[in-house]
């Protein structure tokens, strides 16, 4: 892998991370057209190979691009797509809270926050609408992520005992 | 352990937060057991279990992190880090968040087409995908609660606004946030 190929790399993931507004899965299309047509890196089917094994994964779903560089470039690909994708809009974040924090008892910021605060929750439950829509296999699967959220919403319990129930009653062949 | 650049903060909390370490491990705690989503168990971490914050700094939080662009857990990350410990702790936040998880996927993109194909493999992640989006309905419901009964006017339409075209009108994010974060931080102007 030359240097300007790695150089290619990074400056693709530089840009898809200030896209990434709401979070990486806002910016998956743009991820799939600049991987799969316009660089050609990887084919349509790899591609949605690398998306499946990132949402198996523990951690956050940003993986996906770790896997990009990967498969790419290697361990070196890998490390690098990670670094560009989270390294500059990290300092953003940083800077934006550090003013936001200078700003603790500004009469405007109380406002901001409330109403930042109102569509953010919209917008979660609209991630929790469409991750169930792209989880139903059934009334079980429906069923499954029902109880989840009310238990859920009703105690705090350790979130690790819904996944192992859950992963149990799908390796049953129930769902 | 402190940098120069970190935000002032009040004693109280300084005192309650996170060691370097601490921040850390939790981080890795969260990202460890992350299957699906990470953003209920960032919450289950970071308020429920450590205390970090409270139920309403993370919503607050959060709501800016969303708004930067960027991977919303990593942006979360950075914030609470800097906000303990500065530049450290940030840097601390998101090793933690991210490190453990980018050495497993590699392993397991390594291994993944000897067991994609097992039947058993196949239903235990559906099974879980059914939980995860079981999850993020449940925290949906955590953080609603309290805006509702503060503030249902004007939270609740705005709320419900996002949703409609979020999830059932599949608009894009960019030009939903930039109409509706303005008109919804007006609606909540005279809150003051």
């Amino acid at each position: 892998m030359s240097a300007a190929a790695l150089a290619t790399l990074a400056w693709r993931f530089f840009v898809i991370a200030f896209l990434a507004i709401g979070g990486v899965n806002a910016a998956v299309p743009e991820i799939h057209r600049q991987v799969v047509e316009v660089e050609r890196w990887m084919t349509n089917g790899e591609f949605a190979a690398l998306f499946a094994i990132a949402n198996a994964a523990p951690g956050p779903n940003m993986l996906l691009v770790t896997l990009v560089g990967w498969h790419v470039a290697g361990v070196v690909g890998a490390l690098l797509a990670t670094v560009a994708l989270v390294g500059p809009t990290s300092i953003l974040v940083y800077v934006v809270f550090h003013l936001w924090d200078r700003f603790r008892d500004a009469l405007w910021r109380r406002p901001v926050q409330n109403g930042l605060s109102a569509v953010t929750v919209g917008l979660i439950a609209a991630s929790a609408f469409l991750l169930a829509r792209a989880a139903d296999t059934g009334w079980v699967s429906m069923a499954v992520a029902g109880g989840t959220a009310l238990v859920s919403y009703l105690t705090r319990l350790n979130p690790l005992w819904f996944f192992g129930a859950a992963a149990v009653v799908g390796a049953a062949g129930l769902v | 352990m402190s940098s120069p650049a970190a935000p002032p903060m009040p004693s109280a909390r300084e005192a309650a937060g996170p060691s370097l370490s601490e921040l850390f491990l939790g981080c890795a705690r969260i990202s460890a057991f992350a299957f699906g989503g990470v953003l209920p168990w960032a919450r289950y971490v970071m308020v429920e279990r450590y205390r970090w914050l409270t139920p309403d700094e993370f919503t607050d939080t959060l709501a800016l992190a969303q708004l930067l662009p960027g991977p919303n857990i990593v942006n979360m990350s950075v914030a609470i880090g800097a906000r303990f410990h500065g530049i450290a702790g940030a840097l601390a936040a998101v090793l933690g968040i991210i490190g453990l998880p980018v050495a497993v996927v590699l392993v397991l993109a390594a291994f993944y087409s000897g067991f994609a194909d097992v039947p058993v493999v196949q239903g235990a992640l559906a099974g879980m995908a059914a939980a995860a989006a079981g999850l993020i309905l449940g925290m949906a419901g955590k953080m609603a609660a309290p805006i509702l009964q503060r503030r249902f006017w004007p939270a609740a339409p705005f709320i419900a606004l996002t949703f409609v075209a979020v999830a059932l009108l599949r608009l894009p994010l960019w030009p939903v946030l930039v109409v509706l974060a303005p008109l919804s931080i007006a609606a909540h102007w005279r809150l003051r």
